[in-house]
């Protein structure tokens, strides 16, 4: 039987007029690491911060580990771990005396306060830098202990805020690799990104989440069936053309076809070998793209498959256009 | 459905006279580090102690000569209360620029992910704040009898005006830390205090009698917290009759934590 460690249900969160949070619904095992994509403004960051007992919700409720979020939020806090975007540390401690003060704000004993902090550092790759002000950091130091500071009292449940954000693809791997040790020892993880790939590499479950709702909640590997493991742009002379290849290439088995002015959008499980059967059966018709690019399948893709336009940034969403997105 | 319960780990949830200890414990834990950042960035501390320091000097010889005094006061003597004053104002700035720092920087929200007292933060910056002043106060003392104050009084009542200006200062420093939380900026937050701080300090009895004001200024200037605490602090000072004064210098600082201290916690409550 496998256990829930976060339950959200209804949860809605309204700042002024925009629904930050319209009701959205999941669950997340215990011990696995759980994804939240979705693109700047969709929410994320606001769901994450009413798990925390950061924000209350003004609707629904979300339970973790048994416990309600508001009215029970003292004991919350003894469970979770919370990274936000920013590097919530202070610079002018040294990293040792961050850790230190979160341990003693998570009531831990002196003596143990110690050997976590130490063994933080250890763990991080801080230790050389242990007894330096933070702000002598460099941007990843500062990330990985902003990440190690919500571990000092070894929470069973931890929420990373787009944990990797401003890190080097080094930087990155390392992170991936400490949030997966902390999975195997038992820790459930919900972390929030904006990767597509990331949300791949890492968690078990994603959902994906647009203006405050939820709008795919599967594995990755069953999200990205839908999508094709690589998506091929070709970029054709005119949108006449470009019509003509894509009515071409959707006839074509194993193939996905979308066209969106001049260019033509190919997703497929079989990559390459479809990739040449594409190209033959252009040719055939007389038809050279004037452009090319092979990548992976990124958030937007996901956006476009599942609402049928692409993943855009909301900062500050206007009440119209979340309207708008309720009527679509 | 529901998740399954988890026991919480071996810390109890505090509750009555262990929540009191606990919110003691945590307020402790901040003020230390706001300390610290003042042993670690001098600046912060030398910046906030030359400037009331050139006050002194400033207005002991440069504009001292020109105001006139009832008796044979001397002007240091009547200076310096109104520096202790003026200068543990200027300094509870420091709440309003640390908490909005701490607000704009994601630290505030990690506070409030955290199994501590919520009153901690703000317990445990305006604490630092107090001690800092101790310091500082030390400091101003020293420099005006460097510069030739005398008490007229005695050790006891002087004792007692800088623990005016101790506790002024740390009442202060709640009205400065709601700004703070309110702005969420430390530039603007210098910005927004100033224009408050500039009228209650310089339309004040801290540097010039207020009867040499215009009457409608002199009706503000006799009638502010600045002006009752730099009164009772110059009459334990100068030995004059002060039960009353520091009667309502103490009013006014009860009311003021009475009004900003809940506002203050609120505005916390509210920020991410």
């Amino acid at each position: 039987m496998t256990e829930t460690a976060i339950l959200v249900e209804g949860l809605a969160k309204r700042f002024g007029d925009v629904m930050a949070l319209d009701g959205i619904d999941f669950q997340v095992p215990t011990g696995t690491i759980f994804g939240l994509l979705g693109p700047n403004g969709a929410g994320k960051t606001t769901a994450v911060r009413v798990l925390a007992t950061v924000l209350t919700p003004d609707g629904g409720r979300a339970e973790v580990l048994g416990h309600d979020v508001v009215r029970d939020a003292e004991a919350v806090r003894y469970l979770i771990g919370l990274a936000g975007q920013n590097a919530a540390v202070d610079p002018n401690l040294t990293g040792r005396e961050n850790l230190r003060l979160i341990g003693r704000l998570t009531q831990l004993q002196g003596r143990l306060i110690e050997t976590r902090a130490a063994e933080i550092l250890e763990r991080f790759g801080l230790m050389d830098a242990a007894d330096r002000p933070v702000r002598t950091y460099s941007g990843g130091m500062r990330r990985r202990l902003d990440v190690g500071a919500a571990l000092v009292h070894r929470p069973p449940v931890l929420f990373l805020d787009e944990p990797t954000t401003g890190l080097d693809p080094e930087g990155r791997n390392e992170l991936w690799a400490v949030i997966r040790e902390l999975v195997a020892d038992g820790t459930t993880v919900l972390l929030t990104t904006q990767y597509l790939e990331e949300a791949d590499r890492l968690a078990e479950r994603i959902v994906v989440v647009d203006h405050g709702r939820v709008i795919a909640d599967d594995t990755p590997a069953a999200l990205k069936s839908d999508l094709g493991s690589t998506v091929t742009e070709l970029g054709m002379s005119g949108e006449k053309e470009a019509e003509r290849a894509h009515s071409l290439i959707s006839g074509l088995p194993r193939v996905h076809s979308e066209r969106e002015g001049a260019t033509v959008r190919v997703s497929s499980q079989e990559g390459p070998r479809v990739l040449i059967e594409v190209l033959r059966a252009l040719d055939a018709n007389g038809i050279t793209p004037s452009s090319l690019t092979v990548r992976e399948p990124s958030l937007d893709d996901v956006f476009l498959a599942l609402t049928g336009r692409h993943a855009e940034s909301n900062p500050t969403p206007q009440a119209s256009d979340l309207a708008k997105a309720g009527v679509a | 459905m529901s998740t399954t319960a988890v026991d919480l780990p071996p810390v109890e949830i505090r509750r009555g006279a262990g929540r009191l200890a606990g919110t003691a414990h945590d307020s402790f834990a901040v003020a230390a580090r706001n300390l610290i950042a003042y042993r670690r960035v001098p600046q912060l501390l030398v910046f906030s102690t030359i400037q009331p320091v050139i006050f002194v000097l400033m207005f002991r010889y440069v504009f001292g000569g020109a105001i006139k005094l009832p008796a044979n006061l001397p002007y240091v003597d009547y200076l310096m209360p109104g520096i202790f004053v003026q200068t543990v104002v200027f300094g509870s700035l420091a709440a309003a620029i640390g908490l909005a720092t701490d607000l704009k920087s994601g630290l505030l929200e990690r506070f409030r992910s955290l199994p501590m007292a919520r009153s901690a933060v703000l317990a445990g910056r305006t604490l630092a704040d107090l001690v800092r002043n101790v310091f500082v106060v030390v400091l101003m003392a020293a420099v005006g009898f460097g510069v030739g104050f005398r008490i007229h009084s005695g050790v006891a009542p002087f004792l007692l005006g800088m623990a005016l200006v101790l506790l002024f200062g740390y009442s202060m420093a709640w009205i400065f830390a709601t700004v703070g939380l309110a702005v969420g900026d430390p530039e603007a937050a210098q910005a927004a205090a100033f224009p408050v701080l500039a009228p209650l300090v310089f339309a004040s009895s801290a540097f010039v009698p207020v009867s040499t004001m215009p009457g409608w200024l002199q009706a503000f200037a006799k009638h502010q917290p600045v002006s009752a605490t730099v009164f009772a602090v110059r009459d334990l000072v100068l030995g004059t009759p002060a039960t009353t004064d520091v009667l309502q210098a103490l009013g006014w600082m009860a009311g003021i934590v009475v009004i900003f201290a809940p506002l203050a916690v609120r505005r916390y409550r509210r920020s991410v």
